[in-house]
């Protein structure tokens, strides 16, 4: 081996835990990025996650929503009810499921870059 | 009604909304401020901007002169358009906002790589954002009249030439100050006059009757009915007429049997106190509260299905509040607008059944005139009066048009948007000044041309088709990867395009009774899955021209947004 100082000082500029990330180290992000069939498989999980949680809130939305007409319909005389339920009843739990369904998807999104970028 | 105030309201809101219009302009200098606000806005903002500009006319005197004269049914309009977000969160909110796009046409393109799909889905926004320019028109032009005696046309033609100039001088970046300001404008309007109303309605003694069918009369009160009409009568009424009833002239009291009785124009009507208000049978008349009433007495459920579905997933394809969802900075912050969104709104929808319930006890003879949707101008007049009246009363005229104003202005928005960059010959700022007055010169001459249509037929079909259409081109689109543009263009041209014949076919008066006319009248319930299976078949049957980007598409649709910053760079 050569010991000359000069040979010694080199400075080596760019982000090294990039290089490793090429070698395999951090592998699903690298999936995903080339769209490979495993990287396919990724987004997907991504996917379905996200559309289980949507899909639950919208069942909820409609198990909510849907009786009520024939409720209605079935109590004719129950006019009150229905000027408070429609009116002033019903905007407070659409926000809170909106925020329910938003925690759900930001949760899923964090998994899912938490389980590529391996951490 | 005074106008001594409400001219003066009505035009300071003209003018602050120019004078905020004109804030945005000095910050709006590129083309990407002109379309989306370079992408900067954002939630808090934002939500109030989308607030603002989907409270439109309808939501502001249409819901309460429903309310007034079909009873809580109605209620189920500000429900829908409530959830109908909702619903845009669950399935559309983030992955529209990461697509990149600028318009539902370009999410058409991204997606399905097809410059037909393309086109076809800028025809849907331009002829759904022209449907519903209309009813704000009209509504501008009601108010006007009301408060002044001015013709009809002119409130809509002040309409439209403020949101051509706030559109055309600033573009998105100004769009969004005065769309959000016209949110906190619109509420004060509303919740103001609403408290004094309520404190004047105890005072009174709290009367309830407001929830009992039919709505009934409390003083003596003379009706002058402006349009003939047909009166539906369940027992025997006595009134004093003067004018011409079932063809013969009375000058005298009256005792009408039940069955139905025609009312000629111009007849003045007394009733007594406590006199039930009898339903009109005006078939479809302009007023945005009349139209489609007579099928839902026919099929209530069929009906308040069908407005479920329709509202519920037409929201999401309505272009004035798509567009909106492109100004996020990101996927994250798009969803976040929309719960935001909805809290604003549903604050916003706590008021219109105060107006309703109001409007059954202090002017029910509005169901009569024609002009129901005037209840809410009319109320603080009616129960307050006096110089407390004349100011509630001018901020609510301000309201009004604060509404039609900022509604207009976002679908003149995307209308001009599509137009620019599909029919126009090149893109920039100058072309799309142009495709702003195009935007509004068409529902413009169509308000002033036709005059009297239903209006409430208008929104009604605009939501119809935008279900038809765009929800299952948006759900499927994100959704679903093996949808092919031929699936997609099939589905939009069979379901929107069943739903708009479906609509025009009942506004010509074609079935006027039975079930045939409420399976037309309200399409969606079965328009809707026509549109999906259409899609989803024609998709799977012509499997192989799935475009050849899908995967990497849908990643992009999908992928946190932290993961693609770190792609690029």
């Amino acid at each position: 081996m050569p010991q000359h100082p000069t040979e010694r000082r080199v400075v080596v500029t760019g982000p090294p835990r990039r290089e490793r990330r090429v070698l395999g180290y951090y592998r699903p992000r690298t999936e995903i990025d080339e769209q490979t069939t495993l990287g396919h498989t990724y987004v997907r999980s991504l996917m379905r996650s996200q559309l289980r949680a949507a899909l639950t809130v919208f069942a909820v939305l409609g198990l909510l929503v849907g009786p009520l007409p024939l409720l209605f319909a079935a109590m004719p005389d129950a006019r009150r009810l229905e000027w408070a339920v429609l009116g002033f009843g019903l905007y407070v739990p659409l926000v809170l499921l909106a925020r329910w369904y938003v925690r759900r998807a930001e949760r899923n999104e964090r998994d899912f870059v938490r389980l590529v970028e391996d951490r | 009604m005074n106008s001594n105030y409400a001219v003066p309201a009505v035009a300071l809101v003209v003018v602050a909304t120019v004078l905020v219009g004109a804030f945005g302009l000095r910050i709006s200098r590129t083309t990407s401020d002109f379309y989306v606000a370079s992408r900067t806005v954002g939630p808090r903002l934002n939500a109030a901007a989308i607030s603002g500009e989907y409270l439109s006319a309808a939501s502001f005197l249409g819901i309460a002169g429903l309310v007034l004269v079909q009873g809580p049914d109605m209620l189920w309009y500000p429900v829908g358009y409530t959830a109908g977000y909702l619903v845009l969160l669950l399935f559309v909110a983030a992955p529209l906002r990461r697509s990149g796009a600028y318009t539902l046409p370009d999410f058409a393109e991204a997606r399905l790589a097809s410059q037909a799909v393309r086109r076809l889905a800028g025809a849907f926004v331009v002829g759904v954002g022209w449907l519903y320019l209309l009813p704000q028109l009209q509504g501008a032009g009601l108010t006007l009249t009301v408060l002044t005696g001015a013709p009809e046309w002119l409130g809509g033609v002040i309409v439209a030439v403020v949101v051509v100039a706030t559109v055309a001088a600033g573009g998105m970046r100004s769009i969004t100050f005065v769309q959000a300001f016209q949110y906190w404008l619109k509420l004060t309007a509303l919740l103001v006059p609403a408290l004094f109303l309520l404190l004047a309605w105890q005072s009174d003694g709290a009367p309830r009757h407001a929830f009992e069918e039919p709505a009934t009369l409390r003083e003596q009160r003379v009706v002058r009915v402006d349009d003939s009409l047909d009166l539906k009568l369940e027992g025997p009424l006595t009134v004093t007429v003067t004018g011409t009833v079932d063809g013969r002239p009375h000058d005298r009291r009256l005792r009408l049997p039940a069955g139905t009785h025609h009312i000629e124009q111009g007849t003045r009507l007394t009733f007594a106190k406590g006199a039930t208000v009898p339903a009109a049978d005006r078939g479809t008349n302009g007023g945005i509260s009349t139209s489609l009433a007579a099928s839902r007495e026919e099929r209530p459920l069929y009906a308040t299905y069908g407005l479920i579905l329709a509202t519920f997933l037409g929201t999401m394809g309505l272009p004035h509040v798509v567009v909106r969802f492109y100004t996020s900075p990101h996927g994250v912050a798009a969803r976040r607008t929309t719960v935001a969104v909805l809290g604003l709104i549903g604050v916003f929808y706590f008021l219109p059944p105060v107006y309703g319930a109001l409007g059954r006890l202090y002017t029910p003879e509005l169901t009569l005139t024609g002009n129901p949707d005037a209840a809410v101008l009319l109320l603080p007049d009616r129960m307050i009066g006096g110089l407390g009246g004349d100011l509630l009363g001018a901020l609510v005229a301000g309201g009004a048009f604060a509404a039609f104003l900022s509604t207009a202005s976002g679908l003149t928005m995307a209308v001009a948007g599509v137009l620019t960059q599909d029919v126009l010959p090149s893109r920039g700022v100058r072309h799309f000044r142009l495709g702003t007055v195009l935007a509004m010169a068409v529902p413009l001459a169509a308000s002033v041309l036709v005059g009297g249509l239903p209006v409430a037929d208008a929104v009604g079909l605009a939501f119809a088709v935008s279900a038809s259409s765009f929800c299952p081109l948006l759900v499927l689109g994100i959704w679903w990867r093996r949808l092919t543009p031929p699936g997609a263009a099939a589905g939009m041209l069979v379901g929107g395009g069943s739903a708009f014949v479906a609509v025009a076919a009942t506004m010509a008066g074609f079935p006027r009774t039975g079930s045939l006319h409420a399976l037309l009248a309200w399409p969606a319930l079965w328009s809707v899955p026509l549109a999906f299976l259409t899609m989803v078949l024609v998709s799977l049957a012509t499997a192989g021209q799935v475009p050849a980007g899908t995967a990497a598409i849908l990643a992009r649709f999908h992928l946190p947004e932290q993961l693609r910053a770190e792609v690029k760079a």
